[in-house]
């Protein structure tokens, strides 16, 4: 009998052991991060790498404003969110709420291919499909440009939000449903006025998770995006993200040079951020499991 | 009184043309993509590596070089993310310790993707001096898919009811051979699928392999951990971007992205069926 509990002590230790290595990769991320970022700091001060409005990494001397990137980063994540929120919410309230049951078993998954999509093929279809079309419609000297790059990460975010927002509005008791049907309500009151409201706290986790995959997501705004590192005046104008600035210097960069540690900068910058977003969401989910029991 | 009425068919109708947009998007692409992309496929395309600066020729580096990195990163991924979803689910209690545990895995899934591929190239490519090779891209792509592994197995194991750890209890058994026999054999279908969903996910990531393996061309298959190997995504994006005639190529350019797609939606849609059929059987 004693052998057996010994026998159990090991097994634990070790799958405890494997359990750290979540915590240990994000913890060397941010290590790693911060240790190839900071050189830069002696280059240049942290004002001028965040407010600086040149982004000319190869000059000599070289300039290393990041403004025109964080805009970009910042432009792009709010418009597909303003472009794909709405719609999220829609198809999430008609999942929960109108979707016949048998339909509804085909349309989750369908929703669930559409987030599979590989990044880089929706940004071939902004460069081949929806770039052109833009330039003719509009008269514009080029179809990669924040909007082109906003509608497709919109696509992107779309399948996001609109599951985790479904899970909140169908975590609702049905409860509450049937007391405001009872009370002659008809589904859209309901749904407006009781349903969703008791849902907001995992909505606007939804809202949240979607903003922060747009932020990290790389391969559509490099592809389609434009890639000129000024601040936009208009969405027709290109953009330079902070992520796709990363991925297409990093190859050509030697390492240990500066504009090696600017672009570990912009990734530090990149993981705290979406980081904040990540954390800030799950505070508010927590809070609404809170409220619901 | 007849407007809230007539109010609540016309919001039924924008939530159904929600759906109905959504359809047309994914169907519109897939179609597209079917349509361009057909004709270039051919047995020639599947099993001869790239030609002529990659004006030629098929994918057959690209593909394999796709399937190596899921090997490598699934070699690492999947054990070690079974087993912190069997500490979390199993072993851990509500405390302090666990709860940083589970918040580690969710900033982790929240980690941009070219953030894993900064954290690829600093720790795996030169810290542990594995250089740009397939261990590099591979161990990067296995960190990505960690957290989605910790999250699907952590449902399948939730999912198995307490009425079989208790009748083991009951039986003698330690916590260990409970686990070991059968809440993971209970859980293990649910837990595999989980798994095929995660390969969805790697196999089409293109990020996080541009600076720690993926190489621009390589005319053959790898044969070590520690050479570069193409990869479909990383083709695609290179087919795209950095042809010395793109025009010319956009044949080769549409049968690569139908390939890629049909690999991930493949993986995809095995793993969402398979899921389907696992809980249509327990709710019965």
């Amino acid at each position: 009998m004693k052998e057996a509990m010994k026998g159990d002590i090991l097994p634990r230790r070790i799958i405890s052991g494997f359990a750290l290595t979540g915590m240990a990769i994000m913890i060397f991320i941010l290590f790693f991060l911060v240790k190839e970022s900071l050189p830069i700091l002696r280059e240049t001060s942290l004002l001028q790498i965040l407010g600086g409005k040149e982004w000319y990494p190869t000059y000599a001397p070289p300039s290393f404003g990041m403004l025109p990137l964080i805009t970009g980063s910042v432009a792009v994540t709010l418009l597909s969110a303003l472009l794909a929120i709405p719609l999220s919410l829609g198809l999430a309230i008609f999942l929960s709420e109108a979707c016949p049951r048998l339909l509804r078993e085909f349309f989750k998954p369908t929703l669930e291919i559409l987030g599979f999509l590989p990044s880089v093929v929706l940004g071939f279809i902004g460069m081949m499909v929806l770039a052109p079309w833009l330039q003719e419609r509009f008269d514009l000297m080029t179809g990669l440009n924040l909007f082109n790059a906003s509608v497709l990460m919109g696509i992107m975010i779309v399948p996001i939000v609109a599951s985790i927002a479904e899970d909140s509005l169908s975590s609702v008791p049905d409860d509450l449903r049937d007391a405001s049907y009872a009370m002659g309500a008809t589904r859209w009151e309901t749904t407006t006025r009781v349903v969703f409201p008791a849902a907001l706290p995992g909505i606007l986790e939804a809202c949240l998770l979607g903003v922060m995959r747009a932020v990290g997501e790389t391969m559509v705004v490099l592809m389609a995006a434009g890639g000129s590192a000024v601040i936009p005046k208009s969405v027709f104008d290109a953009v330079r993200p902070l992520t796709s600035t990363i991925a297409a210097e990093m190859g050509e960069t030697p390492v240990g040079s500066g504009h090696y540690h600017a672009l570990f900068f912009a990734g530090l910058l990149l993981f705290l951020f979406t980081w904040a977003i990540n954390l800030f969401a799950a505070r508010i989910e927590a809070r609404g499991r809170r409220w619901r029991e | 009184m007849k407007s809230r009425f007539l109010k609540d068919r016309l919001a039924t109708a924008v939530l159904w043309s929600c759906m109905g947009a959504v359809l047309v998007i994914l169907g519109g692409i897939l179609v597209f993509l079917i349509v361009q992309g057909a004709g270039a496929l051919s047995w020639e395309f599947f099993t001869q590596p790239p030609r002529d600066s990659m004006t030629k020729g098929g994918i057959l580096t690209p593909l394999v070089g796709t399937v190596q990195l899921v090997l490598v990163a699934m070699a690492f991924a999947f054990p070690v993310g079974v087993l912190t979803a069997v500490y979390l689910n199993e072993y851990a209690s509500g405390d302090r310790f666990t709860n940083i545990l589970r918040l580690a895995v969710r900033s982790l899934a929240g980690v941009p993707s070219v953030v894993f591929g900064l954290f690829g190239l600093s720790f795996f490519v030169i810290f542990l001096k594995f250089g740009s090779s397939l261990l590099s891209a591979g161990l990067t792509l296995g960190c990505l898919a960690l957290p989605v592994i910790v999250g699907a197995s952590e449902a399948a194991l939730k999912a198995v009811p307490q009425d079989y750890r208790d009748a083991s209890y009951a039986m003698g058994a330690t916590r260990w051979q409970t686990i070991r026999k059968v809440v993971l054999p209970a859980a293990f279908p649910a837990i595999l699928t989980g798994g095929i969903l995660s390969i969805g996910r790697v196999a089409g990531e293109t990020a996080p392999i541009i600076f720690t393996g993926a190489a621009f061309f390589t005319p053959d298959i790898a044969r070590s951990l520690f050479s570069q190997v193409m990869a479909l995504p990383y083709h695609v994006l290179i087919l795209a971007t950095a042809g010395t005639n793109i025009d010319e190529t956009r044949g080769i350019q549409y049968g690569t992205i139908l390939v890629l797609l049909l690999v991930v939606l493949g993986i995809t849609l095995t793993g969402v069926i398979w899921r389907a059929r696992l809980r249509m059987r327990s709710s019965r």
